[in-house]
């Protein structure tokens, strides 16, 4: 490819989590998922909890659990902003899914409210980053 | 004599069992600055992102939005105090607490209700004790705070915030806090956060060219967007100022603590001296007595 990788940059509230090239990168906005290459017109996207997947100039792929948050393209720059964000190896992934099994019991029968939904999200997102990770 | 020798002695004692206490909150406050700047410092590049998203936005759009809707005639306000949740730092909460009074004393004098919000123990025990109203209160992590602290906190003033004026709603909200200048200079400060003021990009000759704004696409739309973006941004303010009270705070513990070491100190140096004299003055006396003692037996 001719195009210069894109310059990323991961910041989550209280740290830049991860920073560095990428020839591609996969999100999910609140209208589905969008990938990005290099030389992509500017943009700025609402995500939801997802999980991103960051493919490395080296080839390498990097996958990071979000919040809800932003993608921003501009100037082959890209910078996802997210109040959490956590690296796929980062997560305690035995933690994450009995969680996650807890709050998927109370969300069948219909007991858990808005946030709680939320953070079911926000753990399944992180547990598929973990896995990813792991193999 | 001999009681004074002692009484003098046990104070020396007692002032330098002090001293090993206030010496070794100097050096735990000393060590927990460092973190409490790394923290502010690691929040930095999100808090860059953030407003430049911002000032994307604000270029492209002629923006309209509740959380920037600036009302005429004000009615009430809210107040959110930033205090510590333990003493021994000097006037730290003190003088944060007289900034806030300030505050209110002015918005009461242009015919507002002002609402209270306050973290740290320090602000609640301050305000229960005058038995003011306090909406409500944060209390445990005064020294090390979290974004998630932030988050919950801003989400309760944002309510508030968008609650119609008539409900117990705020036209504005005042955040005070104490802004960490440098490690000698901490001010308490009093910023408007809310209606949002947002600047058009810091657009200018020092970013060159390369960096003006381009023409976003907004997904799914700059509406939705800013919903999105707002809340977050009000978030992030209200997490810099707790970061930034934090690392004021241990500052100001460290720089009292260190003065309570050196007077403790002057006073062991001071007491030591006392005591010296009284031995001296106990011996002199036995001497003085023998002697006379000696004599009178010879004659």
């Amino acid at each position: 490819m001719s195009r210069p990788p894109l310059q990323v940059e991961v910041v989550a509230a209280d740290r830049l989590v991860w920073s560095g090239e990428s020839v591609n990168i996969i999100a999910r906005t609140v209208e589905g998922d969008i990938g990005i290459l290099p030389g992509h017109e500017p943009l700025l996207a609402v995500l939801v909890p997802c999980v991103v997947e960051i493919v490395t100039a080296d080839g390498r792929s990097e996958s990071l659990a979000v919040d809800e948050g932003f993608i921003s393209v501009a100037h082959n720059r890209v910078s996802v902003l997210a109040q959490v964000a956590t690296l796929g190896h980062e997560v305690g992934l035995e933690e994450a899914r009995r969680e996650a099994s807890t709050l998927e019991a109370r969300a069948m029968q219909g007991d858990a409210d808005d946030d709680e939904l939320h953070h079911l999200r926000i753990l399944q997102a992180q547990i598929r980053a973990g896995e990813r990770a792991t193999t | 004599m001999g009681s004074s020798l002692r009484e003098l002695r046990e104070r020396r004692r007692s002032v330098s069992t002090t001293k090993k206490i206030t010496r070794a909150m100097e050096l735990i406050a000393a060590s927990r600055i460092i973190k409490a700047q790394n923290a502010a410092r690691a929040a930095l590049p999100y808090t860059r992102e953030l407003v430049r998203a911002v000032s994307a936005l604000a270029s492209v759009h002629d923006i309209e939005h509740p959380l920037l809707v600036d009302v005429e005639q004000p009615k009430r306000s809210a107040i959110l105090l930033v205090t510590s949740d333990r003493g021994l730092a000097g006037a730290y909460s003190a003088n944060v607490i007289k900034a806030a009074e300030q505050l209110h004393a002015k918005l009461t004098a242009e015919g507002q209700e002002v609402v209270m919000y306050i973290t740290g123990q320090k602000g609640v025990a301050y305000y229960d004790f005058r038995r003011r109203p306090v909406q409500q209160s944060w209390t445990g992590f005064s020294d090390r705070p979290t974004y998630d602290n932030a988050r919950e906190i801003s989400k309760v003033l944002l309510d508030q915030f968008l609650r119609p004026t008539e409900d117990g709603g705020v036209d504005q909200l005042h955040v005070v806090y104490t802004r960490f200048v440098s490690m000698l200079t901490q001010t308490a400060a009093a910023v408007r956060l809310l209606p949002l003021v947002v600047e058009d990009a810091p657009a200018g000759p020092d970013r060159g060219s390369e960096e003006l704004n381009p023409f976003y696409d907004f997904e799914p739309d700059a509406e939705t967007v800013l919903d999105a973006l707002l809340p977050l941004f009000v978030a992030n303010r209200i997490h810099s100022a707790l970061l930034q009270s934090a690392a004021s705070e241990l500052a100001s513990r460290q720089r009292a603590m260190k003065s309570a070491t050196d007077n403790a100190q002057s006073l062991i140096e001071q007491l030591t001296r006392e005591a010296n004299q009284a031995r001296q003055a106990e011996i002199t006396q036995e001497i003085t007595e023998i002697v006379g003692g000696a004599s009178a037996l010879s004659e």
